[in-house]
């Protein structure tokens, strides 16, 4: 009875998050409410407040949201299984769309028509880029040591070419150094 | 069996080190892809866009198309699983010690530096689109007055107009092909 109800548990996780895979555009942040109609108020699996610590978790975690909060609504569920089956739901409908375009696509971009299209949306993709700039801008702390990373850490990208992953580790130990040295003077 | 390692390696780095949601993964995905020479700019922007338009997060749908282009479905399921690898082992571990995590003061410190990082970073990778969409060839100054710049400008005006009036991206997408299909029939009559 056990065995069988965790398993009817982790098939329903499965189809849930394919579900919510398939039907979130644009990935991210757009997926929250989603999750929140399917898990909270559809299957009562988490709370209202979960849905926000998932939220916080997955912004302070790496790797892309949507991916970090299916693993985590998952295994607070069903533990591991229940992990696996969710991330493997939400990725799934993506995989498959992508997998079945992709042949036609580079075909696709040689035509006239098409080409003339992509001039247009490169242009409006890069309004679309500067859009989530400056929500990420919004979310992020307004303080000395924020301008300055800000700062920084294009300056080392955009004009001395240093390798991202290396900004992306000394940002990571300055932040931390910041709050060390903040805490020692609060004492 | 080599290309299959590099694909899963490369998209775990890229899984790893991305924080926050959005494009918080394009500074990495850019310079990687770049790295490799496995898509060039063009066709990254080109991507984006086919992203916006099909359901499911840009990195997975990123790491799918890369991964099917460079070496079919088994390189497309080794780029997807590197890309999701390191969530996944992360949540694991975070799950079962949420408590601990959320008030962890060097976790907290360390988002302090990793948020404007993001931000820096994803301004880094305007310029760098920015470039690509609007000077293809490199900058000159007769490309200023050419008509497919002038085109890209315009459009890319009124889009950040649209976009900052929360337009839904896939319209964005839709409007800006039109317009670059009637202006490039309109230059062939002309």
């Amino acid at each position: 009875m056990e065995i069988q109800n965790k398993k009817h548990i982790t098939w329903l996780l499965f189809v849930t998050f394919l579900k919510i895979g398939a039907f979130t555009f644009g990935g991210g942040y757009a997926m929250i409410p989603l999750i929140q109609k399917e898990v909270v108020e559809k299957r009562k699996w988490i709370s209202d407040q979960d849905i926000l610590d998932i939220v916080a978790i997955a912004e302070s975690t790496p790797g892309p949201i949507a991916i970090n909060s299916a693993t985590f609504v998952g295994s607070k569920i069903a533990g591991f299984f229940g992990a696996l089956f969710s991330t493997l739901g939400v990725v799934l409908p993506s995989f498959v769309i992508i997998s079945l375009i992709s042949f036609a696509l580079r075909q696709f971009e040689s035509i006239q028509i098409v080409r003339y299209a992509f001039i247009g949306i490169r242009a409006g993709v890069l309004a679309l880029i500067i859009r989530a700039l400056i929500s990420m801008y919004k979310q992020c702390p307004h303080n000395l040591l924020s301008y300055f990373v800000i700062i920084a850490s294009f300056a080392a990208v955009a004009l001395l070419k240093i390798n991202v992953l290396i900004v992306i580790l000394c940002c990571g130990i300055v932040g931390i150094a910041a709050s060390v040295l903040a805490a020692k003077r609060v004492k | 069996m080599m290309i299959y390692l590099v694909l899963f390696l490369t998209f775990f780095k890229i899984g790893a080190f991305t924080f926050g949601g959005g494009y918080a993964m394009l500074p990495m995905i850019q310079e990687q892809v770049a790295a490799h020479g496995w898509l060039t700019d063009e066709e990254l922007i080109n991507f984006i866009a086919v992203s916006e338009s099909t359901p499911g997060p840009f990195a997975v749908n990123v790491s799918t198309y890369v991964g099917m282009e460079t070496a079919g479905l088994l390189g497309a399921i080794c780029a997807t699983l590197g890309v999701i690898m390191p969530s996944f082992i992360v949540i694991l571990i975070v799950a079962k010690c949420f408590e601990k995590f959320q008030s962890n003061k060097l976790v907290k410190g360390c988002m302090s530096g990793l948020k404007p990082a993001v931000v820096g970073l994803i301004m880094a990778a305007v310029v760098s689109t920015g470039g690509t969409v609007f000077f293809p060839a490199g900058f000159s100054a007769a490309a200023l007055t050419s008509v497919p710049f002038i085109a890209s400008a315009a459009i890319f005006l009124i889009m950040l107009v649209l976009s900052l009036k929360k337009i839904n991206p896939i319209l964005i997408i839709a409007l800006s092909a039109v317009l670059g299909i009637g202006i490039g029939y309109l230059q062939k009559l002309i």
